[in-house]
């Protein structure tokens, strides 16, 4: 068990008349190497606990441990957690700030105090697995588009080699072609380190293709964590709740309702594929050729 | 038809020190009255510079582009091409100027030294053609995403353009500020015959427009009906698009043989579709 939290909660202002209990006794257990998607409106407080989980925020009440040990035991221990949880924000590239991609992606382990030799490595690790090549070292960061700003921003976080990655909507504004490229970098990075992935996203397509577990957060509660195919079988309770789903999965239980016997599990295009091409040979004689 | 918006070979050039490059190259388009046009395109294909073009932000390096018969290269008419182009951004916060919801609406219309009865009139009309109107009185930053972004689309349409250009509104959105944009722009186009320019990256949001203008490096590759340039799967991810998710799925069973039509765009073709297939 890499990630688990007992029972927490967490509420802002506490005190005053603004208070809000944006986090509500949250029991979870995350495996090491699971690739969770979190998903919940705005305001479901799922960014609220994912800041938990490298110690940015303390909970006002229960227990957050890493690997193990409660984070917050030992006052001085917590900035240790930074460095096995890495938080990649939403837009991260507001938070580039060094003069070269270099010196910008370096900036973390630099903090690891780690010897220059070794930070090397990491930063042109890191490069790799963020697809930006040799050339881009000493341009500054600023001058870059924004979709390899938002690599490089990436790139500084795992350059520090986190246990868990966590990333906060990593493609918002992003073209389809550009939220390509940097889901499967994030993908092809926790199939090749084993590490842990927690990706937060609005994006239903998203989830439902990269995802293995869903985490649901509602109205501050965790409200379901599950395989991505239970959770999508469970269409109506997230329908219910206003979420989106994937328009195959509207598909399919739009058929189901209308009295077509279709599998109730389908979430990507792929599989729907697999299970009309199934349905269709049983029947026979409809396929072309 | 007369169109309202019209370009001609227009081509855009940037330019800084060292060197000239080309943004836009030959763009021919034409957008109707009352049309709800989307451009597509990825980061970098020239389609916010095009954009910028139909209200005069930037005019054309060469060839023309007309907006309701005025050339927006004559700087006398720009302050004309403003009233009747109005565009949206896509961050809320970087739009609206004041305290109070109703006087950011107001803004442009006291700019324009418009009688005080009458602003307040528009004003009314705006937030309530937004569905804002119960929180004229609120202050912007207690709003959400979609509800700051409403806003500013009222302080567009309360100068009453004859069109209103959005440049990804809702790229910074959830999926419910998504749909209220949505809505509401729908509704300025059903039901107030507002011409719309919307700029995305969300094929859903394509799907729903009159007419699709691709633009990839500098030119128009594309333009047709949502189906006309939806069917066309291959080369759409070939210049690094997408296509809605049923439009794929059909596509794949049609590479495996099976016969489903090419131009699915809307989940309820594709219900239709299967249920025929499946039940036949």
């Amino acid at each position: 068990m890499i990630i688990k939290t007992e029972n927490l909660t967490y509420t802002y202002s506490s005190g005053t008349p603004f208070e809000k209990v944006a986090v509500d006794d949250v029991n979870i257990e995350i495996q090491e190497g699971d690739f969770v998607g979190v998903i919940g409106h705005t305001g479901s407080g799922k960014s609220t606990l994912i800041q938990h989980f490298n110690g940015l925020l303390k909970p006002t009440s229960g227990k957050v441990y890493v690997n193990g040990k409660d984070i917050w035991a030992n006052k001085g221990d917590v900035l240790k957690v930074r460095f096995e949880v890495g938080l990649v924000f939403q837009y991260p590239e507001h938070q580039l700030f060094e003069e070269t991609v270099y010196k910008d992606i370096a900036f973390g382990p630099g903090n690891m105090g780690l010897t220059k030799r070794e930070i090397d490595d990491r930063v042109n690790e890191a490069m790799a697995f963020t697809g930006l090549s040799e050339e881009f070292k000493e341009k500054s960061p600023f001058d870059l588009s924004g979709g390899q700003k938002r690599r490089v921003a990436i790139a500084g976080v795992i350059a520090m080699r986190p246990k868990v990655l966590i990333l906060d909507e990593p493609t918002a504004g992003l073209d389809p072609k550009g939220r390509d490229k940097i889901l499967n970098q994030i993908k092809e990075y926790h199939k090749k380190t084993g590490s842990t992935v927690l990706l937060v996203s609005h994006s239903m397509e998203d989830i439902a293709r990269f995802a293995k577990k869903v985490l649901v957060m509602n109205k501050s509660k965790v409200f379901d964590f599950d395989t991505t195919e239970n959770i999508f079988k469970r269409y109506d309770k997230l329908k219910a709740m206003g979420l989106n789903v994937p328009q195959v999965t509207n598909v399919f239980h739009t058929l189901i309702k209308n009295g077509v016997d279709v599998p109730d599990n389908v979430y990507t295009t792929d599989y729907a594929k697999e299970r009309i091409l199934e349905l269709l040979s049983k029947k026979g004689g409809v396929l072309n050729d | 038809m007369e169109s309202l918006i019209h370009t001609e070979h227009l081509k855009f050039e940037y330019q800084n020190e060292e060197e000239t490059y080309v943004a836009l190259d030959d763009i021919d388009l034409d957008v109707n009255e009352g049309e709800f046009v989307a451009v597509l395109g990825h980061n970098g294909s020239g389609k916010s510079t095009l954009a910028k073009h139909f209200n005069a932000i930037l005019v054309p390096t060469s060839g023309r582009c007309i907006v309701d018969g005025l050339d927006t290269c004559e700087d006398d008419e720009l302050f004309n091409i403003r009233q009747r182009v109005g565009m949206v951004f896509q961050n809320p916060d970087n739009q609206i100027v004041a305290t109070i919801v109703e006087e950011d609406v107001a803004f442009a219309l006291e700019n324009l030294g418009v009688d005080p009865q009458q602003i307040r009139q528009r004003v009314d009309d705006a937030l309530k053609k937004v569905d804002m109107y119960k929180f004229r009185e609120h202050a912007p930053h207690q709003l959400s995403g979609g509800q700051k972004q409403r806003v500013a689309i009222a302080g567009v349409i309360a100068m009453r353009p004859k069109c209103i250009v959005l440049d990804e509104p809702t790229a910074m959105l959830d999926p419910k500020g998504r749909r209220e944009v949505l809505n509401t722009i729908m509704e300025l186009n059903k039901e107030y015959k507002t011409t719309v320019i919307i700029i995305t990256h969300y094929m859903d949001e394509a799907a729903l427009a009159d007419r699709i203008v691709v633009v990839d490096h500098t030119k128009k590759v594309m333009e047709g009906t949502p189906k006309e340039v939806f069917s066309q799967v291959e080369k759409l991810k070939d210049l690094g698009l997408d296509v809605p998710q049923v439009t794929e799925l059909c596509y794949k069973l049609r590479q495996n043989g099976v016969n489903v039509p090419c131009d699915i765009i809307t989940e309820e073709e594709c219900v239709k579709e299967l249920q025929r297939l499946l039940e036949e």
